[in-house]
């Protein structure tokens, strides 16, 4: 990158940052940060993994979770992992309406998949699993209602930063922002195939 | 970084190690065949229990896989890849966390019924 004759271009704007454009290390900021998530998650799995057998002579999850509403999430959810890709693609053709239009079925996806995901937990406490029934319940909530806010979150964020494209257009700042949700949006992804191999999946085997 | 050519540069589609179309559907359809691979074995009872982990976790594995190279673009980037080397450092703090709690609180006598 160092040779391309973009990156000459804005070279005098950041002294400080070396050879490294601001954008990229905000790009890597935001990686290192991913990480961190990761960790976060990770602790969370290894305590749901840890108390997965102590219900309490209680409501186990084979008992209550139901497969359906789960498989409908997870391809929801796929689906608006690759449709922020696709916004990607577009704001590097310059093309904002058609990179709008992809977020925007990204974030009614997102929706969806959150609304299935309300649904169930309705659904779970209505059969008497809430966060006091047992151990395994308390970490079963903590861990998905985790990922379903960062959902939610991304959710807010995204419909931010369309508010920001409609109004300043695209420019370098915005870019790196739809790059950096489109990460994030990614991760998210990642994140619920382990929830639905380690959580669903390996509870109704 | 593993975006980073699309941040500063407008023409960013022109670059052929950036995603292109293609390897976001390649990536899309095989992240759907892993996921379908796990329902099928898990909903028709088609394995035993141990079997039945394995196929869960290596298909879960490799969706992640997946999603970091062609969706996330982990491979792109210049040289040296401090996203691939945070990566990698947090995914051993993961393993060691997930591996230990569950090796340690298996050995556990007052912990847990596993």
């Amino acid at each position: 990158m160092a040779q391309s004759p973009a990156h000459g271009t804005d070279h005098h704007d950041h002294h400080a940052a070396g050879h490294h454009d601001p954008q990229d290390l905000k790009l890597l900021g935001f990686w290192m940060f991913l990480v961190t998530d990761v960790i976060m998650f990770g602790t969370l799995f290894a305590t749901f993994m840890v108390l997965r057998g102590n219900t309490d002579g209680s409501i186990t999850g084979a008992e209550v979770l139901e497969m359906n509403g789960i498989i409908i999430s997870t391809f929801l959810l796929l689906t608006s992992s690759f449709t922020s890709g696709v916004a990607v693609l577009a704001m590097n053709q310059n093309k904002v309406k058609q990179m709008i239009i992809w977020l925007v079925i990204t974030g009614l996806l997102g929706a969806a998949f959150l609304g299935l995901e309300v649904t169930e937990f309705i659904h779970l406490v209505h059969e008497g699993a809430t966060l006091q029934t047992s151990a395994y319940w308390s970490a079963f909530f903590t861990l998905v209602g985790t990922h379903g806010v960062h959902v939610a979150v991304g959710l807010f964020w995204m419909i931010a930063i369309i508010i920001q494209i409609v109004r300043r257009g695209l420019n370098s700042d915005t870019r790196g922002k739809v790059t950096v949700f489109s990460l994030y949006w990614h991760f998210l992804d990642a994140v619920w195939i382990f929830l639905l191999s380690i959580v669903y999946l390996m509870e109704v085997m | 970084m593993a975006d980073h050519n699309n941040t500063h540069n407008s023409h960013g589609g022109e670059r052929h190690e950036h995603g292109s179309i293609k390897s976001y559907i390649i990536g899309y359809i095989i992240s759907i065949v892993l996921t379908i691979i796990p329902l099928v074995v898990v909903l028709n009872d088609m394995m035993g229990r141990t079997a039945t982990i394995a196929v869960i976790m290596v298909t879960a594995a490799l969706q992640f896989l997946v999603q970091l190279i062609f969706f996330m673009h982990v491979r792109d980037g210049e040289q040296p890849r401090w996203n691939l080397i945070t990566l990698v450092f947090g995914i051993l703090v993961l393993l060691t966390v997930v591996i230990g709690s569950i090796w340690i609180m298996g050995n556990n006598q007052i912990g847990t019924r596993m």
